[in-house]
Order: structure tokens, then C-alpha cells, then sequence
């Protein structure tokens, strides 16, 4: 339960209520598809029934045709328009050009065509299918690994043999580590493609004033400067007459953190027609269109001690890219390798990534991004070395991890751990399920005939993205702290909230830093006429490089405050504090209401000093972040029917200093029912000729309420070096620790049926098969 | 061809000649101006656009407008009396059942009519209610902690 402080006192820390929820409790929040304008038009898109087929000819007439249509336009009309942007680059990277609309090819299902433009949506929705497109079915491709055998169909007939690029990263010395193996285990794992689903879908309203050659862009999307940049240039509209609005998002989980052809295919209608107007994706285009996450075939070899020393660790990670490089595509494998030693000392490693081109909607960053594939990897591996050696999986981890004496830690990639004390949230999870207890109950079931399984997983990630030399587009983040002539604050920040809840926390930050009340603090974002560049939110970034630009700005406006309580006080020793100046002689205290009318009246000036209070930082951050923690999974399998239940769940989480636990809990919770939906139901499914079978919320299986069980939480405290608020991110958590953390408990529940590996999703029909052929062997 | 609707939306009565396609979610937040209830998926899965029509919380991307005539319908907008939140919207407040929110005008209507029907729920008959409405955030905790806030504070 939340307080209700309004109040002063020390609000970072403290599970403070959202100041964000009343309008989204009210239903008064202005998501894309709220926005209305005078003589909107409204888009819908025709998209390819097929994954691959060359384009003869299209007949739009009959669409034209139709009352109410005011234009149709196809790639022909568009191919001017930049191609949809990478951000990432590789050596040797293939990037084929990608047209907001198809040409003469389409490459996947769902590839837009052609876009109609009438007055009312469900017009343009009729006249979408009186367009004649003359199409000739090609041989499509849709998995990897069929997609690099020899005589594949070629995704882009450029490129025969449908690889994108490879990508190697090696460290330390992998063959002495494999010399010096006295055990090697192998495995192929898979982390199948997965559909973010945001429950609002992508949405663009595009409005251009042709009198000031400006157009402004609304758009559900994770990253308005970045958008506003890269649609400006696909465009060829100067920047600065470019606005991009993020109004109220629906969730993004990574998906919005892109640029799509529909965003610049809508400014290009509003400059053509003159007219606003809005698209509105449908879920089925969203699940055939947005971007999907994971998509990984890893083949595994790792080498130990019989101690359980582990020594080095291979992989040979096959990439399903989709059919083109939407922002960050080919990047996000390369993640995976980065945080591949997980939390564990040894400093071997060979990696070897193959980037596959499908005829599928293109993959990208979704929850995690690369790290859930990192760790679910590692922590299966970890598993199957404890069963080789008949270890204990706990005691195989404590063993490995790497030391509290040993921070900063350089691994084997090439990355600096910031802090950490890995042992403790795991011995903490272990005491919370009181573990030997609960293998003496294990036995016990086992000899009932029983399949209970406990399976664990510790899991590091990198967050807080990011140094900008490391990152593709700048990994800094800017805050705007504005106070008020009133006294009352603004707070401008270049992230880009659409649900964690920065509204909230950044006000504590705000409030505790000035000494004033929740209330006075109200924080804007998403806007770029409003807000100053910023990069936007992803990757567990928002609070730890943002919110330290905040913090940044705060110090730098407080030390101006200063300067005008001391004007006031007519004194040199005066100190800031509690939203007032205290003369340290006198006693005599100016509040900050009386500051800031100071400064804006500017009847006299302190030395040196512009009027105004307003401060500007921008943060580069020296390192990423490196959370981490522990979870335990403790599951029954039914062995009639296959099914699964998740007994008891707990997470002990590492995130560093905590500004909101109630926030904390919540990303927790939405993250681990993200890797719980990997690990027992979600799949998307193409059949060979690239169809997407999981279409549809009736086919493509996100957790329901009935699917969750109740997550236990619990903290260890290890704060963060990098940045002055200690904070290190969670946004991503709770997806990266659960799916290992449940594969593990399943496994180990069929363990005596001489189980060693399952992959995912684990249906209840893929579970009972693997019974059936466990009874009969 | 286009028929004359008249349905009591949030206490006011409202009067329309709507297509007889339109969808009540289309004809509420375009012709009535009430875009609390979203669309999540048009196919009646997810709940984002659950209303209350005769006292029965429905999914109004799956009725025509014209199937709503006649009826009373209630949407998030019209559940707060007198300026005062409705225990159901305050305990999602209180307890963070909602994170981008756009689920939860869906999830309260749903949550709302789950109490009226079983004013002490247990955790599983919360869970089981609320299987018509998806949430990609929270992971449901959240939302079942102010279920069974909200039901505390109205049987008080």
C-alpha cells in the first residue's frame, strides 16, 4: 500500500502513489489515437498476404474510386523518401535499403504496399481491399538455420547465402581453457522469437503547416529526439522545423524504441495532402509488423574443472534478423555475447555470431535485448554442468561467482562490473525458500511419483545505456530544471517515461533536493518543442542516466539559489536547505518562493549572476550499470496432461539504491511475467512459407492473470559507483532472471526421467511429449 | 443507409444517426468524445475497452453501436461521484495496479463488476475474473492487491 506524503520529508526511498495515475484511472489520458484535429484524415495500409513475392502491378483506380477516398499512394510515390534507418554497425554489414513501402519486392508478410487516405477510417479500411495488387508468390524462408543450408531461398536474391553478417568476440585463451578441461558439456539452446505486445499498439498522427514548412509528428514511440532526427532526415525536412510528440504511450517493452516506415510514411501524406492525418495499427499489424525480440539459435560448449572451476565457455550464436535491419537489429546479438560470463569469474570466452536474414518481420530489442538470451543461456549451461557433476546447482554458482574483493571487475568481454556482492541475493532467495528443506520435500515428492522441480538462476545484466562511445546514437541523457517566478518547479527530462513512472520518482529527487512537496514538482517529457534534446528510454537507462542528469541540473540551480538567498540575506554564510537559505549568523531564512521572485524581478543581481532560474545538464555516464540478483522458481509438473505449475516464485533483486519501492516492485513483477510468458507460453510461430501462425492475442499467448503466480520480492543493496544517486536499473530484471530460473525448476522436475534440457515455451503439449518418451526409455 | 441510435451514456442521454458497422467503442470515442476505453486488439481478447452496458461489463470492439440501443452504458469517465474517485480507480492508485495505463480503464470496469458480483473475493476469484483483460506491465500483482483493497474498502 502507497502513502499519500504531500509533505515534506525525505521522499527518495519512500512507496510513494504515481502522480502520473489520475489521469489513467479517469481515463483522461491523451493517448495517439485520443487525438483529434479539424479535417483529419485517417490511413490504413495495404500489406503483403505473402514473405516473398515480386510485384507485377498495382491497380489502385477502384480505390480512388470510392467516396470519401482522397488518395492513394504506393512505393512508386514514395521512393524518394530516406530509407527506414540502422543505427548499429558491424564490420561487413549488409544492410539492404529499406523503402517506407515496397517497390517491386516484398520480403515479408505484413510489408507495406501501398497507403489509402480517406475521410473516415473505416472508408479507408474498405478501400485498402479494392486495390489490385498483381503479385507473384516467391520461395520464402523463415527459419535461420534453414535460411543458411545450401540452395535456401536467397531472402534478398543479392545475397545468396542470407548472412547478414558475422561477428566474432573472443577473450582470454579458449583453447587452453578447453586443454585444460577435465569436463566439457554441450548444448543447443534456443530463445524463440517472442512478440512484445504493448497493450496499445503503434499509432502516428501527422499534422504539417505549410505556411512555417513545419511538421509536427505524434507517435507512440520510446525515443522522440532520436525520432525526430532520423524521420527528419528520411524526409528531408530540417530538424528544427520538426516536432515529434510522444503523447501518453502504451507500453513499449523495446518496440518503440525504433523508427518505422509508417512515422515518415504519415508525414509524407500530411505534406501531400495538406491535410492532419492519423494511422491507428491494428493488433494484427502489430504483430506482423512491429518488431519482434530474441530469435536465437546458441550452440554451447563449456568447460570446467571437476571441482566445478568453470573455465571457459563457447557459443555459436545464429541470429534470426527478419528481412531487414530495423534500428538496432544487428546490435542486439552482439549484447548477448557481451554479458555471456553472466555473474562468473572465468575469463575464457569465444563467441561467434552469424546475423540470418528471414522472410520475417525484422527482430529487435524487446525487454532485455540480448541479455535475457545472455543469461538464459549461462544459467542453462550453469545447470547442466551442476548435473554433469552432480553439484548442486547453488553450490556450483557460489563457487564461480565472481568475488566482493574483485570490483571493478574486467570480464572476458571487455566490460568493467561495477559493483556487486553476488553471493547475497542468492543466499537470500535460497533462505527465503528455505532450500534444504525443500529438497528433502523434493525427495519426498519423488518418491510419490511426483515431478516437483526447484531451479534457480543468478543473473547479472548491463543497464543504464550508456557510455556514448559504446552506444549507437549518443548515451547521455539531459535534464531541464526550471523554478518557477512562483516558486514551483519544472522538470524537463530527455527520457522518455511510458509507464515506469519517472513523473513519480524524478519528483522525489527534485522535492528531496530542493526541500519542497511533491506537489510543487511537475516533470514533462516526450515533447521535443518542449523538452531539449534527450535520448529517450530503454535499457534500464531512465533513472540512472537521467535522473542523474536531473540530480546534475539540481546542483547547479541550487548553487545559484544560493547566490540569491545570500543577496537577500545580505550575507556570505548562508546555507540551502529544507526549500529555504538560513543566514548561518542571524538565524534569518528566505524561502525559495521568495528566491525565485528574486530572481525574476531582478531588482538587483548577485555578483556574477544572470536573473532567472533555470539549469540545463547534460550527463554522459562513465559506465554502464551492472544490476544483478537471484530467483527461484519452484514448479509441479502434471504428468497426465504436461501442464506446469509455478508453486512459488521468488526474486531477490539487485538494482542499487531504490528511489520508489513501490515502482520497484511493479517492474519486478511486469518483468518476470514477461520471462514467465517466454519460459511457459509465448512462441511466435511462422509456418515455411513465412506465415505468421500467432497472429492473434487468441493464438500468440501472453500471461494472464490466472497464468501468474504470486512473486515474492526482496532486495539486496549494492549501490552503484557510476553515477551520485547509486541507482542501477530494473526495468529489464525480472525478464532477464525468470526464464532461466523456470527451465531450470522444469528441467529438474523431469530430471529423473533423464531430462536435461527443454527449450521454450514449455506447452504443456511440449512437456507432455518429453514424459511420454522419458516413461517409454 | 444509417440508423438513429439513443443511448444513456455516464447519465446523459446522447442521440445519433451512426452506420449500422460502427463499433460502440468506434461510436464512444469518436462520436461521443469518450476515449477512456482503448482498443487493444478489435478481437474481444484483451479488455482495453471494456464499458458497463445494462449493469454487464462487455468488450465494446465486439457490439455494434446500434446494439447498444437503448441501453445505459457507463465508462471509466463515469464511474467518479461528486469529484470522488471510485474505490475500485483509488485502489489502483494506491496499490500501482496500473503502469502505462492503457489496459487500465478496461481492468477497473472489469475489476468493478467483479465486486459487485462477489463483494470478497479470494486471490484466485480475482485472478479468475480477471482473465478477460490483459496486462502487459504489471504482471497482475499489482492489480490484484487493489482488487482487494477496493473490495475492503467497500465492505467497510
Amino acid at each position: 500500500m502507497a502513502t499519500t506524503i504531500t509533505k515534506h520529508e525525505t521522499l527518495v526511498g519512500t512507496s510513494i502513489r504515481r502522480k502520473e495515475d489520475p489521469r489513467l484511472i479517469t481515463g483522461t489520458a491523451t493517448y495517439v489515437d485520443d487525438i483529434q484535429m479539424p479535417g483529419m484524415h485517417h490511413a490504413c495500409i495495404l500489406r503483403s498476404p505473402y514473405a516473398a513475392a515480386k510485384i507485377r502491378g498495382i491497380d489502385k483506380q477502384a480505390a480512388l474510386d470510392l467516396p470519401g477516398v482522397v488518395a492513394v499512394y504506393t512505393g512508386e510515390d514514395t521512393k524518394d523518401v530516406g530509407p527506414v534507418p540502422c543505427g548499429a554497425s558491424l564490420p561487413g554489414l549488409r544492410v539492404p535499403h529499406h523503402y517506407i513501402l515496397a517497390i517491386d519486392r516484398v520480403y515479408f508478410v505484413g510489408h507495406p504496399v501501398a497507403v489509402v487516405v480517406a475521410t473516415d477510417r473505416y472508408i479507408a479500411r474498405d478501400a485498402v481491399d479494392l486495390i489490385e495488387v498483381d503479385f507473384d508468390p516467391q520461395a520464402a524462408v523463415a527459419d535461420p538455420e534453414k535460411a543458411l543450408a545450401p540452395g535456401a531461398p536467397a531472402v534478398h536474391p543479392e545475397w545468396p547465402d542470407n548472412t547478414a553478417f558475422t561477428y566474432l568476440q573472443d577473450g582470454g585463451d579458449i583453447d587452453a581453457a578447453f586443454r585444460d578441461a577435465e569436463v566439457v558439456v554441450k548444448e543447443r539452446i534456443v530463445s524463440q522469437r517472442l512478440i512484445p505486445s504493448p497493450m496499445e499498439g503503434r499509432g502516428v498522427v501527422a499534422d504539417w503547416k505549410s505556411g512555417d514548412k513545419a511538421l509536427t509528428i505524434y507517435t507512440s514511440t520510446q525515443i522522440p529526439h532520436l525520432a525526430r532526427t532520423l524521420i527528419a532526415m528520411m524526409l528531408g525536412v530540417p530538424e528544427h522545423r520538426m516536432r515529434i510528440v510522444a503523447p501518453e504511450v502504451g507500453g513499449g517493452f523495446g518496440s518503440k524504441l525504433n523508427v518505422y516506415a509508417e512515422e515518415a510514411l504519415m508525414g509524407f501524406v500530411a505534406m501531400h495532402t495538406g491535410k492532419p492525418v492519423k494511422w491507428i495499427e491494428s493488433r494484427r499489424e502489430n504483430f506482423t509488423t512491429t518488431i519482434h525480440g530474441r530469435g536465437h539459435v546458441d550452440y554451447l560448449e563449456m568447460a570446467a574443472k571437476k571441482d566445478g572451476t568453470i573455465l571457459g565457455l563457447k557459443i555459436k550464436l545464429i541470429q534470426d534478423l527478419g528481412a531487414y535491419h530495423q534500428l538496432l537489429t544487428p546490435a542486439i546479438p552482439t549484447l548477448s555475447v557481451l554479458m555471456m560470463p553472466g555473474l562468473y569469474r572465468f575469463k575464457n570466452v569465444h563467441a561467434e555470431i552469424v546475423g540470418v536474414f528471414t522472410n520475417c518481420v525484422p527482430t529487435d530489442a524487446y525487454r532485455g535485448a540480448g541479455r535475457p538470451e545472455a543469461t538464459h543461456t549461462i544459467e542453462r549451461m550453469v545447470d547442466i554442468l551442476a548435473a554433469e557433476l552432480k553439484m548442486d546447482p547453488a553450490e556450483l554458482r557460489f563457487k564461480n561467482f565472481v568475488g566482493n574483493d574483485e570490483f571493478p571487475f574486467a570480464t572476458a568481454t571487455g566490460l568493467s562490473y561495477d559493483s556487486g556482492n553476488y553471493a547475497a541475493p542468492l543466499r537470500k532467495a535460497l533462505e527465503m525458500v528455505d532450500y534444504d528443506k525443500l529438497r528433502e520435500e523434493q525427495k519426498q515428492a519423488r518418491e510419490e511419483g511426483r515431478l516437483m522441480g526447484i531451479g534457480m538462476s543468478a543473473y547479472g545484466e548491463i543497464c543504464a545505456f550508456g557510455p556514448s562511445p559504446a552506444t549507437p546514437a549518443g548515451g547521455w541523457e539531459s535534464a531541464t530544471v526550471k523554478i518557477e517566478p512562483s516558486g514551483t518547479v519544472t522538470v524537463l527530462t530527455g527520457v522518455s517515461p511510458h509507464g515506469q513512472g519517472e513523473e513519480t520518482t524524478f519528483a522525489q529527487i527534485a522535492a528531496d533536493e530542493l526541500g519542497l512537496n511533491l506537489d510543487d514538482i511537475v516533470v514533462q517529457h516526450g515533447d521535443t518543442a518542449i523538452v531539449q534534446y534527450g535520448i529517450g528510454t530503454f535499457g534500464s537507462r531512465a533513472t540512472a542516466v537521467g535522473g542523474t542528469a536531473l540530480y546534475f541540473a539540481l546542483q547547479d540551480l541550487k548553487a545559484k539559489l544560493k547566490r540569491f538567498g545570500g543577496m537577500l540575506l545580505n550575507s556570505d554564510d548562508v546555507t540551502l536547505g529544507n526549500g529555504v537559505c538560513v543566514c548561518n549568523k542571524s538565524g534569518k531564512t528566505v524561502t525559495l518562493a521568495e528566491m525565485a521572485g528574486a530572481s525574476y524581478r531582478a531588482m538587483s543581481l548577485p555578483a556574477n549572476t544572470e536573473p532567472g532560474l533555470m539549469a540545463t545538464h547534460f550527463w554522459e555516464p562513465p559506465n554502464f550499470t551492472f544490476p544483478f540478483g537471484a530467483h527461484i522458481a519452484v514448479t509441479e509438473v502434471d504428468r497426465d496432461t504436461g501442464a506446469i505449475e509455478v508453486k512459488r516464485y521468488v526474486a531477490v533483486d539487485d538494482c542499487g539504491n531504490i528511489i520508489n519501492p513501490l515502482i520497484v516492485a511493479g517492474q519486478i513483477h511486469g518483468g518476470v511475467a514477461q520471462g514467465l510468458g517466454q519460459a511457459l507460453c509465448e512462441i511466435a510461430v511462422y509456418d515455411d512459407d513465412g506465415q505468421l501462425l500467432s497472429g492473434e492475442f487468441m493464438d500468440y499467448a501472453i500471461p494472464k492473470a490466472t497464468t501468474m503466480p504470486w512473486i515474492e520480492t526482496a532486495h539486496t543493496v549494492t549501490p552503484s559507483p557510476v553515477n551520485p544517486l547509486g541507482v542501477k536499473g530494473v526495468g529489464e530484471a525480472g525478464t532477464i532472471g525468470a526464464s532461466p530460473a523456470i527451465v531450470n525448476s522444469v528441467v529438474d522436475a523431469l530430471s529423473p526421467l533423464g531430462v536435461r534440457h527443454l527449450d521454450m515455451p514449455m506447452t504443456p503439449e511440449r512437456i507432455w511429449n518429453v514424459i511420454q518418451k522419458g516413461v517409454q526409455s | 443507409m444509417k440508423h438513429q441510435v439513443s443511448i444513456k451514456i455516464n447519465g446523459k442521454h446522447y442521440s445519433h444517426e451512426v452506420e449500422p458497422r460502427l463499433l460502440l467503442i468506434h461510436y464512444l470515442r469518436e462520436v461521443v468524445g469518450l476515449t477512456g476505453p482503448h482498443i487493444g486488439c478489435e478481437t474481444s481478447i484483451c479488455g482495453a475497452c471494456t464499458v458497463s452496458v445494462d449493469g454487464q461489463a462487455i468488450k465494446s470492439c465486439s457490439m455494434f453501436a446500434v446494439q447498444a440501443d437503448g441501453t445505459e452504458v457507463v465508462t471509466i469517465e463515469g464511474i467518479a461521484a461528486n469529484g470522488n474517485l471510485h474505490p475500485v480507480q483509488e485502489a489502483f492508485w494506491n496499490e500501482h495496479g496500473a503502469q502505462c495505463g492503457y489496459c487500465t480503464p478496461g481492468m477497473i470496469m472489469a475489476s468493478k463488476q467483479l465486486l459487485e458480483r462477489n463483494p470478497n473475493p479470494t486471490e484466485d476469484e480475482i485472478r479468475h475474473g480477471l482473465e478477460g483483460n490483459l496486462c502487459r506491465c504489471t504482471g497482475y500483482q499489482h492489480i490484484v492487491n487493489a482488487v482487494k483493497a477496493a473490495a475492503a474498502k467497500m465492505g467497510a
